[in-house]
């Protein structure tokens, strides 16, 4: 009793601990209960009860509200799905001039601006496209087909790889220096002779579509929300949701309004990669000395001036690194987009995982990493890079690179017509080296496969049955064994005894939408996943971090290795994992732990690191040893960004449970991989989203509550 | 118009978010404490002064007592919560967007405490940086601003970043480009404040040096009661809000008006600062044969003074007898009490 009352949270605690079991064991599982299996949306069941809200009849098994909660909001995903077909297919019908047929046509609005952005993109990529790997269709749009079969000769010629390596080997050089232009080089030469030019040059043209005009966007929202309070307090949660919602999901409703392909995907890939460049910017903006932007206010600066020639360029380290992150996301996304018939590398690498040629899998899979990497590094180096004084030196040391690259360009395009008589009647390798005629090394991968499979085939069934039986089953059995009553009780509880009764209430309302979802159950079953590999992750990362503090290089060289398999897509984790597991659970939690465990690292080490030297040096002169330095000095000042990675490892553990689907798993994931290929699955597809997002965002809002109290005790804030 | 260039009259600023209404009900009786109990807190409290054309006001405060604010209340860079202001005569606060900025491109110039300069510009794009935002053609700007480069002593130094500049270098280049639109009105945020004690006492020489040859009207901030003595016409102590006592040097050092202005007047080397005429007697009886300018600093004449037995006369620069001075009085000024100036 001393102890409780000197600890009156412990207690508090311990009471909401005692209710949550109390209300676990109190209440039964019904016996009409059943894990829903099927899809309850698009089967009908006699067993199933109907309700009808706002005109949409929504279908769903008797439930026991304590035991779980009636889907109340069954009708979002119907009512969703059908806004968005009136939308698009009868809202505002208005007369518009077609200029194929010569005559007016009435289509509705919303349907005429998807047609005409889907065009206008469309157009931008076949444009860069074709500067890359030739075609004809920029010509097309500007003429028409008859002319095209008029003059055969009329066809962009496309860059030979020659110039298009030299060019990334110069910028590399001009922003970073020797290494990374030899990287550059390699990465280039390797896409060339392995064949995967061409799905590498449509992924990098989509890219170059996606990139400029996301962070345009990105830009001039960040900087309306740094002048305007109002437009910031309205895009915020917006972009919380946004930045928790898995990009798997919010590829679905693009589908329903722009179709598949890549305009679909360039237009959703914006969606995605604008909300952390406006994050960025209004960060970097806000960072700009107060003292500076007086300073331009007494140089009589006007509103317009202050923004362009000194906040933007003071703020111009924060806002490229905004542009990274718009990269890296629009590289990811360019991955994922294969799912709605993308061109690139993802395309392939979804090819070859259906077929589970892994081979083939892994050739993308390197690419795809080899020029997230490089990607990754140049625009880092672009954020870094300070500028040099030019002034004193002649035109030819000014223009030094693009003398370079025009140089370049006029030997490439000689080699590649030396080319034509040196392949005569074969491929012009100087050109374009095709898809099937480079190195391909997918049968030695495959052999490898199955020789691991052949030799190691009874240790890891054994593992995997272990895991299944002994662990995921009884833990997915728990989860689901949760009255959801319990469930909302334990997390509102434990929202008001970190923050408070705000933080009470938003818990509340996050959860009681997924509650009354129709996926609650789905919902545990992510969560349980996503809860498992947070666990092993967060152990794993704690360690490797805490270890590899110890000494300053390793510590650099962890970081390092965070830093470039963060950059990988996704998606690229499976390849791997499925190679050695096949197709289980164990190979998406495989996939889940190695993912997560990179922020749970990367925010060890930079938690410890971030701890004052000055306190350091007051701890050894207090004479602790090593070991008593760690737990009474580095552990509780770094604990709180601590706390901050396991934020991140719980995001990036969602993320991956939920592509984890493509392996099959019975979680949302299953849903929105099934809401893909549904023409009425936009409703479903976003309900969905929101759903993982929200769970993301309950943890977020206790874990950042949590942090914020933390810092201020110890005066770090 | 009057001679004054900026002129204050009952300047408040009040932060929070009923400081105007709170500010009407106090009826120009502001008492931080009440304030502060209703979420407000005042920054200046009823500043009422003048500057005069080419004189240096330099305004004295710890960190808090509101002299920050106040420079930016007349700048304008936060708005005043009531009183007026006039700047040669304009009603300050009383200008539009456009008046405004038209005032700071001609009129205006600032230096701060942290340089402030433009991470991506050079140091001559610095210093040309606001009269490019004038509309002035490039290269006329890039002259203008090499003169200025002159001017403070970076010449060389031009095409360097502000990063490649040691601290003292960089205050250089933030008071060439306040310079740079040759202002009337010179507002100096502790302008040396960042700077190491040896540099400091460089840039104040030259500061002196510039101020000679350009005679601007200047507001000067400083933290430091001895840069206060050394560079000012008249210095303004600030406390809370309010400012305690606004007088020249010598009269402050001679009489504190309050408490707190005592207390920096104290450790004062009173020799240094003082001038023969601020301790000299009217009357010109029984003079011996040595005679001394009135300007002199006493530390620098204390010597020949003290060895004589007769008192001392003063004279003015045109050789006229003012007054006289008895060695004693020297003796008093130096090691006596603290009110020997009456």
């Amino acid at each position: 009793m001393e102890i409780l009352k000197k600890y009156p949270k412990l207690f508090q605690w311990l009471f909401l601990l005692i209710t949550f079991f109390a209300l676990c064991f109190a209440i039964d599982v019904p016996e009409t209960y059943k894990f829903i299996r099927g899809q309850a949306e698009f089967v009908r069941d006699p067993n199933q009860s109907t309700y009808v809200f706002l005109g949409k009849e929504v279908r769903y098994y008797a439930f026991d509200v304590f035991w779980r909660l009636p889907p109340l909001l069954g009708w979002l995903p119907i009512w969703i799905n059908d806004s968005l077909f009136f939308l698009m297919n009868e809202w505002m019908p208005l007369e518009f001039w077609n200029e194929d047929t010569q005559e007016f046509k009435t289509r509705p609005l919303l349907l005429e601006v998807s047609r005409k952005l889907t065009f206008f993109m469309t157009f931008l990529i076949e444009l860069i496209r074709e500067i890359l790997i030739g075609g004809i269709n920029t010509i097309v749009t500007f003429t028409g087909w008859d002319w095209i079969s008029d003059n055969p000769w009329a066809e962009l010629p496309g860059l030979p790889w020659t110039i298009v390596t030299a060019g990334a080997v110069l910028l590399s050089y001009h922003l970073s220096g020797r290494g990374l232009a030899l990287f550059a080089g390699l990465t280039m030469v390797y896409i060339s002779i392995f064949g995967q030019w061409k799905p590498s040059m449509q992924t990098l043209s989509f890219i170059l579509v996606a990139a400029p005009l996301s962070f345009m966007f990105g830009l001039g929202l960040g900087i309306a929300a740094f002048r305007n309070k109002r437009v910031e307090k309205a895009l915020y949660p917006i972009l919380l949701v946004m930045q928790t919602m898995p990009q798997y999901a919010v590829l679905v409703p693009a589908m329903v309004l722009f179709g598949v392909g890549d305009h679909a995907a360039v237009i959703i890939t914006m969606v995605v990669a604008i909300p952390p460049m406006i994050l960025l910017t209004i960060l970097g903006l806000r960072a700009v000395p107060p003292e500076v932007i007086e300073a331009g206010k007494m140089s009589g600066c006007n509103n317009w001036q202050l923004m362009f020639k000194v906040l933007i360029p003071t703020a111009r380290r924060d806002i490229l690194i905004g542009v990274n992150q718009v990269i890296m996301v629009c590289f990811s996304m360019a991955v994922i987009s294969a799912f709605i018939a993308a061109k690139g590398l993802g395309y392939n690498l979804l090819l070859a995982l259906n077929r589970l040629d892994i081979g083939l899998a892994l050739e993308a899979g390197l690419c795809i990493s080899l020029i997230a990497i490089l990607l990754d590094k140049m625009s880092l180096a672009w954020a870094n890079k300070q500028e040099d004084y030019f002034g004193n030196l002649t035109f030819i040391q000014r223009n030094k690179n693009i003398l370079f690259f025009v140089g370049t360009v006029i030997i490439g395009i000689v080699l590649a017509y030396i080319g034509t008589y040196l392949f005569k009647g074969t491929h012009n390798y100087l050109f374009e080296v095709p898809h099937n005629k480079g190195i391909s090394t997918a049968d030695f991968w495959n052999r490898g496969v199955d020789w691991i499979f052949d030799t190691f085939f009874v240790y890891i069934k054994a593992f995997n049955t272990w895991l299944i039986q002994d662990v995921l089953q009884p833990m997915r059995a728990l989860y689901l064994r949760m009255p959801a009553i319990a469930t909302i009780v334990l997390v509102v509880g434990a929202g008001y005894l970190i923050g408070g009764i705000r933080s009470a209430l938003i818990v509340c309302g996050l959860t009681l939408f997924i509650a009354l979802s129709p996926w609650w159950d789905r919902a545990l079953v992510t969560t349980y996943m996503a809860t498992f590999g947070v666990i092993v992750s967060c152990t794993i990362g704690f360690i490797v971090g805490t270890l590899s503090f110890q000494n300053k290089h390793t510590a650099s060289f962890m970081l390092g290795v965070c830093d470039i398999f963060q950059t990988f897509p996704s998606f690229v984790y499976l390849i791997p994992v499925m190679m050695l597991f096949g197709i289980t659970d164990t190979s998406v939690l495989i996939a889940v732990i190695v993912y997560a465990t990179i922020p749970a690292t990367r925010y060890t080490i930079e938690g410890l690191r971030s701890v004052p030297a000055g306190l350091h040096d007051a701890a050894t002169m207090s004479g602790v040893n090593k070991f008593q330095r760690l737990t009474k000095i580095e552990f509780p000042l770094a604990f709180p960004h601590m706390m901050l990675g396991i934020n991140q490892t719980i995001v990036f553990a969602l993320f991956m449970v939920i592509i984890g689907a493509f392996i099959g798993t019975e979680d949302l994931g299953q849903y929105i991989l099934k809401a893909l290929s549904d023409k009425n699955g936009a409703g479903i597809g976003l309900t969905l989203g929101i759903c993982v997002a929200f769970i993301a965002l309950i943890f977020d809002n206790l874990i950042r509550s949590w942090v914020e109290k933390r810092k201020k005790h110890l005066g770090i804030a | 118009m009057s001679d004054a260039v900026i002129k204050c009259e009952s300047v408040y600023k009040i932060f929070g978010e009923n400081a105007k209404k709170m500010l009407q009900e106090a009826n120009g009786n502001v008492d931080a404490k009440t304030f502060q109990e209703n979420g407000c807190i005042v920054g200046v409290n009823n500043a009422s002064f003048e500057v005069a054309k080419g004189e240096m006001l330099v305004v004295m405060g710890l960190s808090g007592s509101g002299k920050s604010t106040l420079l930016r209340c007349i700048s304008r860079l936060t708005e005043a919560t009531g009183g007026k202001i006039f700047i040669e005569g304009q009603d300050l606060l009383k200008l539009n967007n456009k008046e405004l900025i038209n005032l700071r491109r001609n009129k205006m110039g600032m230096v701060f405490q942290s340089f402030a300069l433009l991470p991506h510009k050079t140091v001559v794009e610095n210093i040309a940086f606001p009269l490019q935002i004038k509309g002035i053609k490039t290269e006329d700007t890039i002259n203008k601003a090499m003169e200025m480069v002159k001017l403070v002593g970076l010449d060389g130094r031009e095409n360097y970043f502000p990063r490649e500049l040691s601290g003292g270098q960089q205050q250089r280049v933030g008071i060439a480009r306040s310079l740079a639109v040759e202002p009337d009105i010179w507002f100096l945020d502790e302008p040396f404040s960042a700077l190491d004690p040896l540099i400091r006492k460089e840039m104040q020489d030259e500061f002196l040096r510039l101020q000679e040859q350009l005679k601007k009207t200047i507001m000067f901030i400083t933290h430091d009661f001895d840069e206060a003595l050394k560079l000012a016409d008249r210095i303004a102590i600030m406390k809370d809000g309010l400012i305690e006592q606004l007088d020249t040097p010598a009269k402050i050092v001679l009489n504190p008006a309050t408490e707190y202005v005592r207390k920096f007047t104290e450790e004062v080397p009173r020799e240094k600062v003082l001038l023969i005429e601020d301790v000299m007697d009217k009357s010109t009886d029984g003079i011996g044969d040595l005679k001394v300018l009135k300007d002199e600093v006493i530390e620098n004449v204390a010597e020949k003074i003290l060895t004589q037995e007769k008192t001392v006369g003063v004279i003015d620069d045109k050789n006229n007898l003012i007054g006289s001075i008895n060695p004693s009085k020297i003796i008093n000024t130096v090691f006596g009490g603290r009110r020997n100036g009456d």
